[in-house]
């Protein structure tokens, strides 16, 4: 690598070049775009701040709780979370309910069991190792109750949502290891519902969102300040309402999010040590080639 | 001479052994004693990165087919499943995810470095031929794994790709049928996509049987391209080469964990944690970072089956590099003129992969076709011309001169025989 | 790989020099080989029953519709269960063995604790001795047996011929142990939940 190097900075000519013609690349693409994320869908979201954004991140539990209750009073009664087992709230990592927590909750849904020994589907009441029910029973029954849009499943959506970063953030991402693209849009949007500007209007049965690509969203707006009490005098805003459960959401997309973050840590410590010791072995084995 | 001895065993058991297999022989010969040039530098670890990077892929696919259900109604599901229940599932599944994109990374590099030194050249054209069959063959498996866990991305990808076929005329749309088993991607088109992204690992773990083989009986180019002359040019696999490419491997293994753990989601796609939908195409479709420069070639030309052709000669050029370059100098280093249009070229590739994120729209297609036309120049126009008229610097006459006339310091006894001489 | 370089590399006198060498290849070797146990363990871990196997539901069982005599099958975690309405004859033949008969004189009652004689009344359910709740799976090599057959009036195992009484004891080899009894209690009188 240093002869590389050493040998790429004995000849200035050929970095003139190099420079030249990553320039015009950089110059030709950059200057003609013509499309952008902005023009094809809606206003680039505001980066906010996560619990369980970084190296450190993890998620708040308080938060995951009061989220979790946002989406049991409001968005479930439309969105289903069909990979959500009731035993989940009561894992390591999550909200971390206690198991009996979870049971109760568990317990106030009815599920579709069956068939009987008379061949019949019944209901009972919900255990923990139950996954949580969907508001509707299909696509078609959900279409048909929301004015043809599909209220889309809440398991992955947290991870499934993203905005365009563009040159040079999608680089600078990797260092500071931004990854909250999916919660900062869904932030945003439940943020975005406003008044259109002057001259659009919006289509029958739809509403104007700021953030929505297209930005005629056919979720109404979905929540409002104090719809849901807190218990933990947590103020009953709209925008505290949608970080709770944006924070719930990534949650139920990434329920391992803690667990890998420390993993990682261990992980990273350990390969450093490790390369460094290796580094030094390679030395004192080199060492007899190199005084030669 | 431990280093370049041939392989005696002691004791009598395994003595037996040996002369019925030499199995133990040949790996001490092949990776112990095994001569390596003494100059190589760091990017020559990339083989040994390789290697372990086939191997993880291979050992986490394995765990993950004990999980995972290939059926479409199923298959999303399943992934999902293993990242949420499956004991240390989201570990083995983000290491096979991202251990993709780390696969093509340490590939590419390699590539570029046997560009640049000319690794291709004489006696080493089979060696090469054999590294652009694995490659053609990784990119066949990570498109197919890519398929498997079903979202919207996997199955837009395969109607995308398989759809390629469809350019050739007369018999091109049966054979997109044919490649699918139905009318659509559908749950045919993902079971063969399942069964063939099992097999194919194993047959580049062949592939690279044949290419370690081949490496060895051409041995290894070095930066300078001076093949070794005398034992002093050379030093011995073990423990020289070991160390150094352990070193090499474990510097890769923190580049790759800082994925793996922060952000394992950075090289996919959102639109993938969507599960597929046949009737809703999502509004920008890419395929994996590796495939861009591929990608923006294709929509560069104006034809259908001009595209797809130009895509796939891309690939096949590499094949014929080592005809191509008619330099009497193996290395670029060397070489100054190739340096220059090396990088250039280098810097083309990339700006391709640029463009394959954007829209095919306006300005990026003029420069699609720009870098296009000049990805092709450079093998069919620049490197046959470079030779002949290109005015290389003077080459050390051995690679002992080379390393030594760097460091200014006298001429001595060397090689392998080093570590014994040290005192 | 350090501890391999070692011995190829040191075969000068142990000065000083040598001695530090041989501690930075012996740190190398052993930093490496935990790492590699280390990176073993999710890929041993993750054959383990994983989350939604743990947490699989209990199944329940409605006695009503169990005839007098009649052995019903269920299938709780994957496996067979039988539950038997046994009739006054079953149970008395059960109630007459001897402890000192049986090849196995546990209970293999899960509701019970392990050291518990294997009585009648350990093995038919609590305050409700008709009813017989067994795994339904040979205690030798795994096969079903099948019931009313063989000469203790219980079960009979067509893959090695071992043969239980009818409180699902064990009577005859090759089987070491009586058929297992699964957790399970009443919901109500004639309801019960397995697991």
């Amino acid at each position: 690598m240093n002869k590389l190097m050493s040998s790429l900075s004995s000849l200035p000519l050929r970095r003139g070049l190099i420079g030249a013609a990553l320039a015009g690349v950089l110059v030709l693409a950059g200057g003609l775009a013509p499309a952008s994320a902005q023009e094809h869908g809606g206003t680039k979201p505001h980066r906010e701040s996560w619990s369980f954004a970084g190296p450190f991140g993890k998620y708040d539990r308080a938060q995951l709780q009061r989220g979790f209750q946002v989406f049991k009073e409001v968005c479930s009664s439309c969105h289903s979370a069909h990979l959500l087992a009731f035993r989940n709230l009561a894992q390591p990592g999550g909200p971390q309910f206690s198991e009996e927590q979870a049971k109760v909750v568990a317990e106030g849904y009815q599920i579709q069991d069956g068939p009987n020994d008379a061949g019949d589907m019944f209901d009972r009441p919900g255990r923990l190792s139950d996954h949580w029910p969907s508001p509707f029973p299909n696509e078609q029954a959900a279409r048909a109750s929301n004015g043809g849009a599909y209220p889309p499943d809440f398991s992955t959506l947290a991870k499934a949502r993203t905005y365009e970063v563009g040159f040079p953030g999608f680089l600078i991402d990797i260092f500071t290891q931004y990854q909250e693209q999916g919660p900062d849009y869904i932030h945003a949007l439940l943020n975005g519902y406003v008044d259109p500007p002057e001259g659009v209007t919006v289509p029958e049965g739809a509403h104007y969102n700021a953030y929505f690509p297209g930005h005629a969203i056919k979720m109404p707006q979905p929540i409002s300040a104090d719809q849901v009490t807190y218990t933990d005098g947590t103020p009953q805003t709209v925008d505290q309402y949608s970080r709770d459960v944006t924070a719930f959401m990534m949650w139920v997309a990434e329920p391992h999010l803690e667990a890998r973050k420390r993993i990682g840590f261990q992980v990273m410590i350990f390969l450093i040590i490790f390369a460094g010791l290796l580094y030094f072995t390679k030395k004192k084995v080199w060492k007899a080639v190199h005084d030669h | 001479m431990s280093g370049h001895a041939t392989f005696e065993p002691k004791n009598p058991a395994l003595k037996w052994f040996e002369s019925r297999l030499p199995l133990v022989g040949l790996i001490h010969s092949s990776f112990v004693a095994y001569p390596t040039p003494r100059n190589l530098n760091y990017w020559w670890t990339f083989g040994g990165i390789l290697s372990l990077m086939l191997a993880c892929q291979i050992v986490s696919g394995v765990v993950l087919v004990m999980h995972y259900t290939p059926h479409v109604t199923l298959a999303f599901d399943s992934v999902e499943h293993i990242m949420r229940d499956v004991s240390y599932g989201w570990l083995i599944r983000y290491i096979h995810s991202n251990g993709a994109s780390m696969f093509f990374i340490a590939v590419y590099i390699h590539m570029f470095r046997g560009l640049y030194y000319g690794s291709y050249k004489a006696p080493r054209e089979v060696l090469w031929i054999l590294g652009c069959i694995i490659y053609l063959l990784m990119m066949a498996t990570a498109f197919m794994g890519y398929v498997l866990p079903w979202g919207q991305m996997s199955f837009w990808g395969a109607t995308v790709i398989t759809n390629l076929f469809s350019a050739f005329p007369v018999v091109g749309p049966t054979i997109v049928e044919w490649l699918w088993g139905g009318f659509a991607v559908d749950n045919p088109t993902l079971n063969r996509f399942f069964s063939l992204h099992y097999l194919l690992p194993f047959m580049i773990a062949g592939v690279v049987v044949l290419h370690i083989w081949a490496l060895h009986v051409v041995g290894q180019n070095n930066p300078t391209g001076v093949d070794p002359k005398t034992p002093k040019d050379t030093v011995a696999f073990t423990p020289y080469a070991t160390i150094k490419d352990s070193l090499g491997m474990v510097v890769f293994l923190i580049f790759f964990a800082w994925f793996l753990f922060y952000i394992p989601n950075y090289l996919g796609h959102a639109d993938n944690y969507i599960p597929a939908n046949p009737l809703v195409t999502p509004a920008h479709i890419v395929p994996e970072w590796y495939y861009l420069p591929f990608y923006a070639m294709l929509r560069a030309i104006p034809s259908k089956l001009g595209g797809v052709l130009t895509m796939f000669s891309a690939i096949i050029v590499l094949f014929f590099v080592p005809w191509l370059d008619t330099s009497k100098v193996r290395s670029g280093v060397y070489r100054p003129l190739f340096k220059q249009f090396f990088w250039i070229w280098v810097a083309v590739c990339i700006g391709l992969g640029w463009l394959g994120s954007k829209p095919a729209e306006g300005g990026y297609i003029v420069a699609g076709r720009i870098l296009t036309f000049w990805y092709f120049a450079h093998f069919l126009i620049i490197l046959p011309l470079l030779g002949l008229f290109e005015k290389p610097k003077a080459v050390p006459a051995s690679i002992t001169e080379a390393v030594l006339g760097k460091k200014g310091s006298a001429p001595a006894s060397v090689g392998a025989q080093a570590p014994q001489t040290k005192g | 790989m350090g501890v391999r370089g070692k011995e190829t590399l040191v075969a000068s006198t142990g000065t000083a020099e040598t001695t530090r060498r041989d501690f930075l290849y012996i740190a190398t070797g052993a930093m490496g080989a935990v790492g590699a146990a280390a990176m073993v363990w999710p890929f041993i871990s993750q054959l383990q029953p994983d989350a939604s196997v743990l947490a699989m539901s209990s199944t329940e069982v409605d006695l009503g519709q169990i005839q007098e005599g009649q052995i019903v099958t269920v299938k709780w975690r994957g496996k067979p269960v039988f539950v038997w309405n046994r009739t006054a004859k079953d149970i008395e033949e059960a109630r007459a063995v001897q402890l000192g008969q049986l090849l196995d004189p546990v209970a293999r009652n899960a509701n019970l604790p392990a050291d518990a004689p294997a009585t009648d009344a350990n093995r038919a359910a609590k305050d409700q001795e008709k009813w017989l709740v067994v795994i339904g799976i040979c205690t030798h090599l795994g096969c079903v047996p099948i019931g009313h057959m063989g000469e203790y009036d219980g079960w009979f195992c067509p893959c090695h011929g071992s043969e239980y009484d009818s409180a699902g004891r064990v009577r005859r080899g090759p089987a070491p142990e009586n058929l297992a009894i699964p957790p399970y209690h009443f919901v109500s009188d004639t309801k019960i939940s397995i697991g």
